[in-house]
């Protein structure tokens, strides 16, 4: 156990803080101005100053990025599994999703503000759903091809149902996908949270709170924040790794 | 009730093309189409243990799905136990096991065995005491709880046997079920196998690509050629039910493995005097 955590924790946790001391050296020696580049230090200071603003603007954040994330990948896997299932949908959705993929969000943004008005929530949550849907519906629909011919004949052979066939070899197959999926959008919502901020309307989350920092030229502060949002994209990360991880625990 | 309902399996005049180029089973003609099958005909009788041997591309497998209906054929009629094979598959009259055994790597042994009487609607109880029953058939009483990644390739074969054994079928389709497993283990194998239809009772189609397998195992042993699949010959060898392993170094059992592969690759000089039966 001791010998894992100093191979596989140590080495990351020693860059970092060298990264640290060199940064605090860099600005330090080369005086290098705080509307530039502050020091770790002057970062540090200023999160434990307004620690306790941190709580509510990362729950905000967090909470439109969890409800995006959820709506977004719920969606993406029931079309997912029609498509699996009917072919005239597969050729449907296609070109509807290579679509979705390249919407810009950056200017989807201030359109879905004015639509929803802004004191609401739910242009942010549409965006991240937007965002999330194409990663987890890609990912859902090869795994949901990953059907090994063996299987397949061997539930031929049983004579099951599209609904057997589904529920005992289709979808249990298609879950360590799924996840991969998620583990990928769930860094998506959290960035897209932030950046749907950008464009206005409340102004109880990160994004906001970076940009208002940065326009007062309070860099540190606005350093600070990012420092929040690094903290929350981190944890949506973790969490679905381990889901990740717990799906394909039993693949050959 | 027909006379064909004597027959486990009855395959009259069959002929299976595969359209386009799609297929590797046999070569192709012309137009692209391929020919897998060319007008074959084979009864299997109830209990009785055939094999099906030839070279890559002589239908031997394409044969064993048409039994299964996997695939239908082109021309000609299957049937199993009387019905048409559709009927047959429908209704589970046959077990199956193929070269890779197919276990579902998410679910536990016992699971996987349980499978076919799952999907069956079988009660709980009596697919708790059908697989402990089948376990131990194959010698894997405590692996129940354990995941196909945890066990050898010859022990998740075993399960896949059993699981084929799973609702007691009268007829058996395996297609080299033995296929990727080193000699040693293929040999233990064989000798349950052996047993186990003992035991069971139940007919058996074996693809193979081995002789001395095939030649131990079988009551008849169906040589098949390539380009387009045909039979060849076949050749009786049923070397009785006492098969232990001393039956491989009896003059019986090579006597059987010299005439299968005079059948396979024609008949040498020295012995051209054997009659060849061509069809």
């Amino acid at each position: 156990m001791n010998s894992v955590i100093v191979r596989r924790v140590l080495p990351p946790v020693l860059l970092g803080v060298l990264a640290l001391i060199a940064w605090q050296l860099v600005v330090q020696l080369a005086g290098i101005q705080p509307y530039l580049l502050p020091s770790p230090l002057a970062i540090w200071t200023q999160v434990q100053l307004i620690g306790p603003l941190f709580v509510p603007a990362t729950v905000a954040t967090g909470t439109n990025a969890l409800v995006g994330l959820v709506i977004g990948a719920v969606i993406a896997i029931l079309i997912a599994l029609l498509a699996s299932r009917l072919p005239v949908v597969d050729e449907l959705i296609a070109p509807i999703v290579a679509a979705v993929a390249v919407v810009p969000i950056v200017a989807l943004a201030p359109i879905l503000g004015s639509m929803f008005g802004a004191t609401s929530e739910t242009p942010r949550r549409v965006i991240v759903a937007i965002v999330v849907f194409v990663p987890v519906f890609i990912n859902t629909v090869r795994g949901l091809r990953q059907v090994k011919p063996v299987h397949r004949d061997l539930m031929r052979a049983y004579a099951a149902s599209n609904w057997q066939i589904s529920r005992t070899v289709t979808i249990p197959g298609a879950l360590p996908y799924v996840f991969t999926g998620l583990n990928i959008a769930s860094s998506l919502a959290v960035i897209s949270a932030i950046v749907a901020e950008y464009f206005g309307g409340l102004q109880n989350g990160l994004g906001s709170r970076i940009t208002s920092a940065a326009a007062n030229s309070a860099y540190p502060r606005a350093w600070a924040y990012v420092f929040a949002a690094i903290l929350l994209g981190v944890v949506f990360y973790g969490v679905t790794l381990v889901l990740e991880r717990l799906a394909s625990r039993r693949r050959t | 009730m027909t006379d064909s309902s004597q027959h486990a399996v009855e395959i009259v005049g069959v002929t299976k093309t595969f359209a386009g180029t799609g297929s590797k089973r046999a070569k192709s003609q012309g137009d692209g189409t391929v020919v897998a099958l060319d007008d074959v005909s084979l009864t299997v009788s109830p209990g009785e243990f055939v094999s099906l041997i030839g070279p890559s591309g002589c239908g031997k497998s394409t044969l064993l799905r048409l039994i299964g209906d996997l695939d239908e054929p082109t021309a000609g009629t299957v049937s199993v136990f009387g019905k048409t094979a559709r009927q047959a598959r429908i209704d589970q009259d046959y077990g199956i096991a193929f070269q890779s055994a197919g276990l579902l790597p998410w679910r536990s042994v016992a699971a996987n065995i349980e499978l076919p009487l799952a999907l069956h609607r079988f009660g709980a109880r009596e697919r708790r005491d059908r697989v402990a029953e089948l376990l131990s058939l194959v010698g894997l009483s405590d692996f129940g709880d354990k995941y196909p990644e945890q066990l050898s390739g010859g022990m998740q074969q075993r399960v896949a046997i059993a699981r084929s054994l799973a609702e007691k079928p009268r007829l058996l389709l395996m297609d080299e079920p033995f296929g990727a497993l080193d000699e040693m283990t293929r040999e233990r194998m064989q000798s349950e196998l052996v047993r186990i239809c003992a035991e069971t009772g139940a007919a058996v189609v074996f693809v193979t690509h081995s002789i001395p397998e095939a030649v131990f195992l079988s009551d008849r042993v169906v040589v098949m050629s390539p380009r387009p699949g045909r039979i060849r010959e076949i050749v009786p060898v049923a070397l009785g039910d006492d098969r232990g392993e001393l039956l491989r170094e009896d003059s019986r059992f090579f006597a059987g493995v010299t005439a299968v592969r005079e059948a396979l690759h024609g008949a040498p000089a020295a012995s051209a005097v054997r009659g060849v039966e061509s069809r």
